[in-house]
């Protein structure tokens, strides 16, 4: 079997009375997408939120690349190489599609106070190849032509092609994509897939929240379902969508209800 | 004639030093701290009280530094990790606790009756009444080499991140960077900052006491900053400019007004407040400020 980049082992996370993760474990493979789907209120985003460290489990374990994250602060997950993006879109609008990029690169020397002064010809030389490297990321997601607009001007599904491509400038291992299609029309959609798929040709791992089924279909090697908190099915992906459990959690019908 | 250009040159390079360090906290890192001020009276009476005891002036001026920027930090570890109007109110509680304790520590202070004597730098080499000259020029050094590396700092890949903390500090942290040492940096750094200019002051004024640092002092520097542009230095440097100019040459009308000298105080501060206002609804981004900022949508 192949490696294992991330262990989630009876993660639960309580917000007042309400469950939000119950007792939630699963598994990703390196080198593979996993989807993770589920009614509105599953509990997708506050899983994203534990993986990453924006908020603290109750109970559980999440283990990244062999070490035990649960406890880390956010930015140094990010460090580890687990990035990321947001559902709502969160480009920084006052700066512009550049410098968001440029901000995604990790280990920057120029990012210590003194460093700018101290070892100015360091900190230029850095520049000019991390700038090199946000244009070529710029290109692969057709965003080249904007680079010098403030982010803030950028559509939705713009902002959110952005997002993805500032959370690669990082050089991920493991990206967590929350909702990338929201908000992008369905020609450019199309195009995401692919370049996703290439992403994952050159061997990142990503982990998927999406609603539209087809997009998710098309792109997971191991979906998970997640109702009220907690893995509801799991497998290969049409398998998983064929389970009526499944179709119940989504559509809300009862079994007793069935005739 | 003369004597009044040069005092305009050094209250306003005093002031566009101090409002400097303020726009690095609220322009680049978004802080709002409105207590300034009181970085400005720690190094001036660090320096002060310092030289007074023998310290050579540029270790007391880097002593005044040193503390303003460790106050700042504290400050900032204490509240940064509230929601950040906490800052603005603990920030002004500790100018005016800083002024009470000047104030009120007579031993050391003088409390009220305040500070005067004390050495200042390069005084032995011109006759008294030129002495301003020479001080002029030494705030234009200061200020030009604090404008240089406040540009530069902010242009670099370490202002990025300040940039990034205002605009939306969860990405930045999503993105590896540790925004709470980003913003304790500014905060620290922008104090020794105001610190600076405060020793300046002292050596201006040639006389110091705890009221000269009172909480309308940092108002004028957000005047400045945001007069100029909020984020732009050059911005700020004119707002200082503009800000002076403005209360000198009201100075001379004042014959020519029959208003007590307090009334016609408080009508410059009207005008200010009217200008500030007309500015905000037709140029909201301030004189330097990029227009293109505030057009972005949320």
């Amino acid at each position: 079997m192949a490696n294992e980049i991330l262990r989630i082992e009876g993660v639960r996370k309580v917000f007042g009375g309400l469950k939000a993760v119950n007792n939630c474990s699963l598994s990703v493979t390196e080198g593979t997408i996993v989807g993770l789907i589920g009614p509105n209120g599953a509990g997708k985003s506050t899983l994203f939120d534990l993986i990453s460290g924006f908020a603290r489990p109750d109970a559980g374990s999440i283990v990244f690349s062999g070490k035990e994250i649960v406890g880390l602060p956010a930015y140094r997950i990010a460090r580890l190489g687990l990035i990321r993006t947001f559902q709502i879109p969160r480009a920084l609008m006052r700066m512009t599609v550049l410098e968001n990029m440029m901000l995604g690169s990790q280990n920057q020397l120029g990012e210590m106070i003194y460093a700018p002064i101290v070892r100015r010809s360091k900190v230029l030389a850095d520049e000019r190849a991390i700038e090199k490297k946000a244009e070529d990321f710029l290109k692969f997601f057709d965003l080249l032509r904007m680079k010098d607009e403030y982010a803030g001007s950028m559509s939705g599904g713009q902002k959110k092609m952005l997002e993805m491509a500032r959370a690669l400038m990082a050089d991920p291992r493991l990206l967590l994509l929350d909702e990338p299609f929201a908000g992008v029309n369905p020609a450019l959609s199309e195009r995401l897939i692919e370049k996703i798929k290439l992403l994952r040709k050159n061997g990142l791992t990503i982990m998927i929240i999406e609603h539209a089924i087809p997009y998710v279909l098309a792109l997971s090697d191991e979906l998970y379902v997640l109702n009220k908190g907690a893995i509801l099915a799991s497998g290969q992906p049409d398998k998983v969508i064929s389970d009526s459990r499944v179709f119940e959690a989504y559509l809300g019908v009862g079994s007793d209800a069935q005739p | 004639m003369q004597d009044y250009l040069v005092s305009i040159i050094l209250t306003a390079g005093i002031y566009a030093i101090f409002a400097l360090g303020l726009n690095l906290q609220w322009g680049y890192a978004g802080l709002l701290n409105f207590g300034h001020v009181a970085f400005m009276a720690i190094g001036a009476y660090a320096t002060v009280l310092l030289s007074m005891n023998g310290v050579p002036l540029i270790l007391a001026v880097l002593a005044g530094m040193i503390m303003a920027g460790a106050c700042g930090a504290f400050l900032g570890v204490a509240t940064l990790r509230l929601r950040e109007d906490y800052l603005a109110i603990v920030t002004i509680g500790f100018s005016e606790i800083v002024r009470f304790i000047l104030l009120n520590w007579s031993s050391l202070t003088r409390g009220s009756f305040g500070l005067y004597g004390y050495p200042r730098p390069m005084e032995e080499l011109v006759a008294h009444g030129d002495y301003n000259l020479i001080l002029a020029g030494i705030v234009i050094v200061v200020l030009l080499l604090v404008y240089a590396l406040i540009e530069i700092l902010a242009k670099s890949p370490w202002g990025r991140v300040l940039k990034s903390v205002r605009d939306d500090e969860a990405v930045s942290v999503s993105l590896g960077k540790n925004a709470f040492s980003y913003k304790v940096q500014s905060l620290a750094l922008g104090s020794a900052i105001a610190a600076l200019a405060g020793s300046l002051l002292a050596f201006y004024l040639q006389y110091i006491n705890p009221n000269n640092f009172q909480p309308i002092e940092t108002f004028y520097a957000w005047i400045m900053v945001i007069l100029g542009g909020s984020g732009s230095n050059r911005g700020t440097i004119a707002g200082s400019l503009l800000l002076w100019g403005f209360f000198s040459t009201t100075r001379f009308l004042e014959g020519y007004i029959s208003l007590s000298p307090s009334a016609t105080g408080a009508l410059r501060m009207v005008i200010i407040g009217l200008i500030l206002i007309v500015l905000m609804m037709f140029r909201p981004q301030g004189l330097f400020g990029r227009k293109e900022e505030l057009a972005v949508g949320k």
